[in-house]
């Protein structure tokens, strides 16, 4: 090359904390090794879940030879967007129906999050979002390169292994009138820990009162409890009350689409002209960064959610998945008081959704790593949708030496 | 229970709530509707029988009809019993950049061969450029983009959002309605050394004029000389002359010279992936080290913006570009979409002729592309539009691709009565 790259001077970027797992665990060539590291649900054999209905639904769109692969709109596809609506806040909700939603389809929960940050940055008038402590990594990104600035409010207690509900109302309520909050609709990541039904309430009052607006990520709809209304109750409770609200929507996780890149952000507002207005200024924020969602995925969830036989075949096969983790919960509990193992475990049957924090410091994972090959975030969390029967013994053992020989 | 408790919150609490919130979106204001996209939604409002959309850059065959592509639907066939979903693997990813990129630089070229250069998958030509405009910022906060004028609506949107302020230089002439290539070299001479251009390497969007291969090698030389940073948005590779090698020839001559370049590359058109979102966005570097920092770095602005693209195109895709025979299927499929659109130009300008229109229309064919830039003034098009419910972009840019044998007489018609008094 004749001249020198104009960024000769680049650094490497750091991988990506729960990604980077991923990577470092394709690399180990130990026959035990066992990957817990990112959130994406495995069957018992270890293998990838391509949802029976999902299959049926694609079969379905490539036979149709009607169907052409134009552009969608920049809000996405219409359907899509109004039976997304239905299912996070209730196919009765009084807000659908005065039309005061506006439902625009994105990529995933991470695109879902990040247009609704931009769309916040440009036109809300308190640019703080409080996040809970710890959540996922990727959100402190998302609203930092939106243009918001990020706070914490405590959440997890590593002492009780729940949640700090008093630390949480008290940062909550020091917050000033106006901020952002960010709020895990349900099976909150990374800890599992939720708040309970009477908790929530206090948290919408005390939000309500000081005028703290609600932005819920909604990863998890149908994986915590296996009902997707009962999981969808936080947001619910919110929108009843009258008051406004943003929620992200992902299909990654619980119709198995994680490549699909499926999700919606809904904002609710006062009127139905409010509302209007406001996906007007969401397309000015999607049209400069992608111009329009992906058909694909979309297309699919389309077709499911509103066919009454394929909804319910959804439903039955996502319980099955929620079954599935909630068993492995137990059988990791269970293995673990027989074998001794120091410490109360019981976390891991009361923490809810895909993951468990375990409470293992960083010496310890890492130990867990070198020695069992078993692979997880630095801060101790692990997908319980990677465990299965076959494999709760060898966590079992890596977590009882751990605990007792390391740190 | 929820349902219960849901309604007695509601009795409860909405009046003190609704009292109490702060009127936070008052002040939204509806914002401006996009001048292309907006064109498509009043054309599918108009009921009109004889309606013609030459709005959005999308490739219709001679019914009017969208196309899927021959090569496209094996693909999807081949697909349907897959059992991705999982996000994208590594090396499905990596297979794509590899053949978008021999598309680019040549399948022999030594860049791939050696690995000099960053590149990932991007959200169609959109996704690219605004990941590259993001990337720009990143590492040279003070830079700027210069721009054609004009240049396709959207790019002024990307950049902007990205907090790279812009500046136009010389393009389009609109008395010979050709390039205005002086005055080009003089804006390139004249921008300090080292600023950023965004170039596009055929099929000029909206204008459909190009430079020619002796004005690409001189304004080549002139980025060599001023150290310019040139990168190339190629959203029609394959609809200008036909031919896909063709095509990539102006990028080519820049990497001959020595300049060092990033170029976006959209699949929306030539595979007729529209709704798919699938494209790549690749930097050249030094070096194969280099290229490894680069791309994690293009890796996480991704990240925080939408994770990573959508898996279904990228393997329709891959699936075609690396199977020989699918790729010689998608090659001529090409080449039929840029002849029809090449051979309605002709009718067109034929038409228009022998109407005995008092203006020069040679623009028609000179004009390379999916567009033609008509020359038509925004009441000439507003005309166009209330009279014979035929619609374009007000700056007068007509699709090609939405004229067809059975409506380029009708079409031919309008635009004689809205212009032939001048």
């Amino acid at each position: 090359m004749d001249s020198s790259s104009v960024f000769a001077n680049i650094v490497r970027a750091p991988e990506d904390a729960i990604l980077g797992v991923t990577v470092a665990y394709n690399k180990d060539s130990s026959p035990d090794k066992l990957n817990l590291g990112v959130g994406a649900y495995r069957t018992e054999e270890g293998k990838p879940l391509v949802l029976k209905v999902v299959r049926r639904a694609e079969q379905m769109l490539v036979n149709d030879n009607s169907r052409v692969k134009e552009y969608l709109p920049i809000v996405g596809l219409a359907d899509f967007n109004k039976l997304s609506a239905k299912l996070i806040f209730g196919a009765d909700s009084p807000a659908i129906q005065e039309n005061r939603v506006t439902t625009v389809q994105c990529l995933s929960g991470t695109g879902s999050l990040r247009v609704g940050a931009e769309f916040l940055a440009r036109h809300y008038h308190q640019l703080t979002i409080y996040i809970p402590n710890p959540t996922w990594g990727n959100h402190t990104k998302i609203f930092g390169l939106a243009g918001l600035s990020v706070k914490a409010y405590r959440y997890y207690d590593p002492a009780t292994r729940g949640l700090d509900f008093q630390g949480l109302l008290e940062d909550l309520g020091a917050a000033p009138s106006g901020s952002i909050v960010l709020l895990h609709a349900c099976a909150h990541n990374p800890t599992g820990v939720d708040p309970t039904i009477e908790q929530w309430e206090q948290i919408r009052q005390l939000m309500r009162s000081k005028g703290l607006l609600p932005f819920f990520d909604s990863a998890y709809q149908g994986f915590a409890s296996g009902n997707l209304d009962a999981d969808a109750g936080s947001v619910r409770m919110f929108v009843a009350d009258g008051g406004e609200c943003l929620a992200a929507q992902s299909y990654a996780k619980n119709m198995g689409l994680y490549g699909e890149r499926v999700g919606a952000l809904s904002i609710v507002c006062k009127t139905a002209d409010v509302a209007s207005r406001v996906e007007s200024q969401l397309k000015l924020v999607i049209r400069p960064m992608y111009s329009n969602p992906p058909i694909h995925g979309a297309s699919i969830v389309a077709t499911i959610l509103k066919d009454r036989d394929m909804y319910n075949e959804w439903t039955v096969e996502l319980k099955a998945m929620a079954d599935r983790i909630i068993s492995m919960r137990q059988q990791l509990f269970d293995s673990l008081s027989a074998r001794g193992t120091p410490g109360d475990w019981s976390h891991i049957i009361k923490q809810i959704g895909m993951f468990t924090f375990t409470g293992l410091n960083t010496k310890q994972v890492a130990f867990m790593t070198k020695e069992y090959h078993i692979y997880m975030t630095s801060d101790g969390r692990i997908s319980m949708a990677g465990l299965s029967s076959r494999t709760v013994p060898h966590l079992t053992e890596a977590i009882h030496a751990a605990v007792t020989r390391s740190g | 229970m929820w349902k219960c408790f849901s309604t007695r919150a509601s009795r409860c609490f909405s009046t003190s709530a609704s009292n109490k919130a702060l009127k936070w979106w008052d002040h939204v204001a509806p914002a401006p509707k996009d001048p292309i996209t907006s064109v498509t939604e009043a054309f599918l409002a108009d009921t009109s029988p004889t309606k013609i959309n030459l709005g959005v850059g999308a490739y219709r065959d001679d019914e009017g009809k969208p196309v899927v592509l021959q090569c496209v639907k094996e693909a999807e066939a081949k697909i349907a019993g897959c059992d991705f979903l999982e996000s994208v693997s590594s090396a499905v990813s990596s297979k794509l950049v590899e053949e978008s990129v021999k598309l680019v630089y040549g399948k022999n070229s030594d860049i791939i061969k050696e690995g000099r250069f960053a590149g990932v998958q991007a959200l169609s030509g959109t996704g690219a450029c605004r990941l590259f405009a993001e990337f720009q910022r990143r590492f040279y906060p003070e830079s700027q983009i210069y721009m054609t004028d004009p240049t396709w609506s959207n790019h002024h949107n990307i950049w902007r959002d990205a907090l790279v302020p812009e500046r136009t230089f010389h393009y389009y002439h609109p008395d010979s309605k050709g390039l205005d290539f002086s005055a080009l070299l003089d804006d390139v001479k004249n921008a300090p050394d080292g600023s950023f251009f965004l170039l596009h390497p055929c099929a000029h969007n909206p204008t459909g004029v190009d430079p020619t291969e002796e004005q690409w090698r001189e304004i080549s030389y002139l980025f060599k000389v001023k150290n310019h940073f040139p990168f190339f948005d190629m959203a029609y590779q394959g609809f200008a002359s036909g031919d896909l090698d063709r095509d990539a020839r102006s990028i080519q001559i820049f990497v001959e010279d020595g300049n060092v370049i990033g170029c976006a590359q959209s699949f929306a058109k030539n595979m007729g992936l529209y709704g798919h979102r699938v494209g790549c966005l690749n930097v050249l570097c030094n070096d194969a080290k280099q290229a490894v920092a680069i791309k994690s770095q293009l890796q996480q602005i991704a990240r925080a913006m939408y994770s990573s693209p959508p898996i279904h195109g990228i393997l329709l895709v891959s699936g075609i570009l690396s199977d020989p025979n699918m790729k010689a299927l998608w090659v001529k499929e090409v080449k039929a979409m840029a002849n029809r659109i090449q051979s309605l130009r002709t009718t067109l300008r034929k038409s228009l002729e022998q109407l005995s229109s008092p203006l020069n229309w040679e623009h028609i064919t000179n004009q390379v592309g999916m567009f033609c830039f008509s020359g038509l003034t925004p009441e000439q098009v507003d005309r166009l539009l209330r009279e014979f419910h035929i619609y374009m972009t007000l700056d007068g840019r007509m699709s090609m691709a939405g004229v067809t044998t059975g409506n380029v007489s009708y079409l031919a018609n309008a635009i004689h009565e809205v212009t032939k008094f001048g």
